[in-house]
């Protein structure tokens, strides 16, 4: 078993059996809103590390999706609310969010960098607002309360047990499809296009299709994760995709490491981690200081983020930690760029 | 209708390349003002000119990287002039750059393969090549064919000069070209190195005609059978490398320095 399988395997045991020995809190709270952060940070990952787009639309596509589960299920606000089974609201939901976030990627793609950041920032901003005034469908400030999990294959999937497991199957089906997707002739192409878009059009790709059809990806993945959100805050409003919370996404992914799809899911939890327990270090008027400070600290210590740091870690300290999941590079291998 | 129109619509239609009245500015700028040349199938054709003569740009105008201000260009008799660059380039249209345009972060064979896929069907697929794929023995003979074979797996950003200028070879020569342009491949080379690329512009299958950018005359002259000079935009001459070499005009304006 070569190290990296060795560390996945480890990795996933680990996180199978954290339910034994956390309290309800911890496995609710802290690991399933971790992997749920870490989902939509690593749609952000896919398209900044592989295709070196920034976008800041990522959390809007999940909202959208949540707005969706509450319009198309049932929420306890006295508006809309469909009723639709689980089994045809969800799909339906992702589908239209994520074919909302192919509609931001054909806005966006044909600029870059700083412009392309702006052009989805103010994409999100605008969906913000539309969502905190408009009171027909969205319910404007209120937004939609009891949208809750359904009761289906005899589970109570809203009880914490069996939301980390739903939580963890999908951050896991993701992260899967992830790594086996960037060798994948289209993630090589991405990447590609991350490198030189000029050549790859002078290769016979459609450049400006491919990067939305990444877009499209992504928002499957961001979608995905909305869903649980929702589910997880059963409730979703306008704060749920603020400027502010746009901007976490970009955090955790930066902080974790987004060169890779493991780094997401370790900054999602340094981020719940704070978001929980920084307000019992300090002031409560002053908690958002400290995880600034903790998220400057670890970015000006390692451009590579978490992973990164692990890496120097394990560099410096001779015993191997489980803490990185790819082994140290063999020679001549293909180490990867980000241009971002 | 007689054997000699047949012929004659046959030479029309063997033209791999024809460009009418091409022009290119860049706001006041005229960077090429009516360029009128063609360039039959399987022809091989060398371009000369001194820093700023326009022989990139008319590459560019060519490929699509850039269209041009008015002219129209035909590849293989179909009017291309309006055709985005991937449609060109999907015709059998390659070309590489005087300054290697590679994907720094993939491997040499990574590279090759998506060169040869970019022509090919399943571009966007989401599955892995398996080990019978096609593309990928495609992308293996190439890498064989620029002798890059040591630096399979090695990521391109750190490939030397000289190996980079044969990966920018390699990624022209996939798939099925039909033309190619050659944008100064000798630049930088070594001598060995360019003896090497000679060799290989001279094996290419007698099918494929290219237009080469090539400062050096001894690489430009052994592997062009027409020159053409161009000078501030303009073509103004046309023959073979031997007229070429003697005329005066050519050697006031273009190797005049070589003297000096």
């Amino acid at each position: 078993m070569s190290p990296r399988a060795a560390t996945h395997l480890v990795a996933g045991l680990l996180l199978l059996a954290y339910p034994l020995v956390a309290s309800p809190f911890f496995v609710f709270q802290i690991g399933a809103y971790s992997l749920i952060l870490g989902t939509i940070a690593l749609s952000l990952m896919i398209l900044a590390g592989y295709g070196g787009m920034v976008s800041l639309a990522q959390m809007m596509v999940a909202g959208v999706a949540g707005y969706l589960v509450a319009i198309l299920g049932t929420n306890e606000s006295g508006l809309l609310g469909f009723g639709w089974p689980w089994w045809l609201y969800v799909p339906v939901a992702v589908l239209i969010a994520s074919v909302v976030a192919s509609l931001i990627g054909l806005l966006a793609v044909r600029s870059a960098g700083i412009y392309m950041i702006m052009i989805t920032l103010a994409v999100a901003t605008a969906f913000f607002y539309f969502a905190r005034q408009n009171y027909a469908v969205l319910n404007g400030f209120n937004g939609f309360h009891g949208v809750v999990p359904p009761h289906a294959f005899g589970i109570a999937w809203r009880r914490p047990i069996p939301f980390y497991y739903l939580c963890l199957a999908v951050a896991a089906a993701f992260y899967a499809a992830a790594l086996y997707g960037e060798r994948s002739t289209f993630g090589l192409a991405l990447q590609a296009v991350r490198d030189n878009p000029r050549r790859m059009r002078a290769l016979g790709f459609n450049v400006p299709a491919l990067r939305v059809f990444a877009f499209f990806l992504a928002g499957v993945i961001a979608a995905t994760a909305g869903v649980l959100l929702v589910w997880f805050n059963s409730q979703i409003s306008p704060g749920t995709i603020s400027v502010a919370a746009a901007i976490d996404t970009l955090v955790i992914a930066v902080v974790g490491g987004i060169r890779r799809p493991a780094g997401p899911y370790f900054g999602a939890l340094l981020f719940a981690v704070l978001q929980n327990f920084a307000i019992d270090l300090i002031d409560p008027e002053r908690f958002n200081t400290v995880i600034g400070i903790v998220f400057l600290a670890v970015v000006l210590l390692s451009p590579d983020g978490l992973l990164g740091l692990f890496a120097r870690l394990r560099n410096a300290v001779p015993t191997r930690s489980f803490a990185e999941p790819e082994p140290a590079r063999p020679a001549g291998a293909v180490p990867q760029r980000s241009r971002i | 209708m007689s054997d000699a129109v047949a012929l004659s619509l046959d030479e029309a239609g063997a033209h791999a390349l024809d460009l009418v009245g091409v022009g290119r500015r860049f706001g006041a700028l005229t960077a090429l003002a009516d360029i009128t040349l063609s360039v039959r199938a399987g022809e091989r054709r060398a371009i000369l000119g001194s820093n700023g003569a326009g022989k990139t740009t008319l590459f560019n105008t060519i490929t699509g990287d850039f269209p041009p201000s008015s002219g129209r260009i035909r590849f293989f008799g179909e009017d291309v002039t309006h055709f985005p660059a991937h449609e060109r380039i999907r015709r059998g249209l390659r070309r590489t750059y005087q300054i290697s345009l590679l994907f720094d972060g993939l491997s040499v064979i990574d590279s090759i393969f998506l060169a040869c896929r970019g022509v090919s069907r399943r571009r966007f697929s989401l599955l892995r090549p398996r080990r019978d794929d096609a593309t990928r023995a495609q992308a293996e003979q190439l890498l064989h064919a620029v002798r890059l074979d040591d630096a399979r797996d090695v990521a391109v950003g750190q490939l030397s000069h000289g190996q980079k200028r044969q990966v920018e070879i390699a990624l022209a020569l996939a798939g099925a070209p039909r033309f190619i342009l050659f944008d100064e491949p000798a630049a930088g080379l070594a001598p060995t190195e360019r003896r090497d690329l000679v060799a290989i512009l001279t094996a290419l299958p007698a099918h494929i005609g290219y237009i080469i950018i090539e400062h050096d005359l001894d690489v430009a002259l052994r592997v062009a059978e027409r020159v053409t000079m161009m000078h501030n935009g303009r073509i103004f001459k046309e023959g073979t490398p031997d007229e070429i070499e003697a005329d005066a005009e050519v050697q006031a304006i273009y190797l005049g320095g070589a003297h000096g």
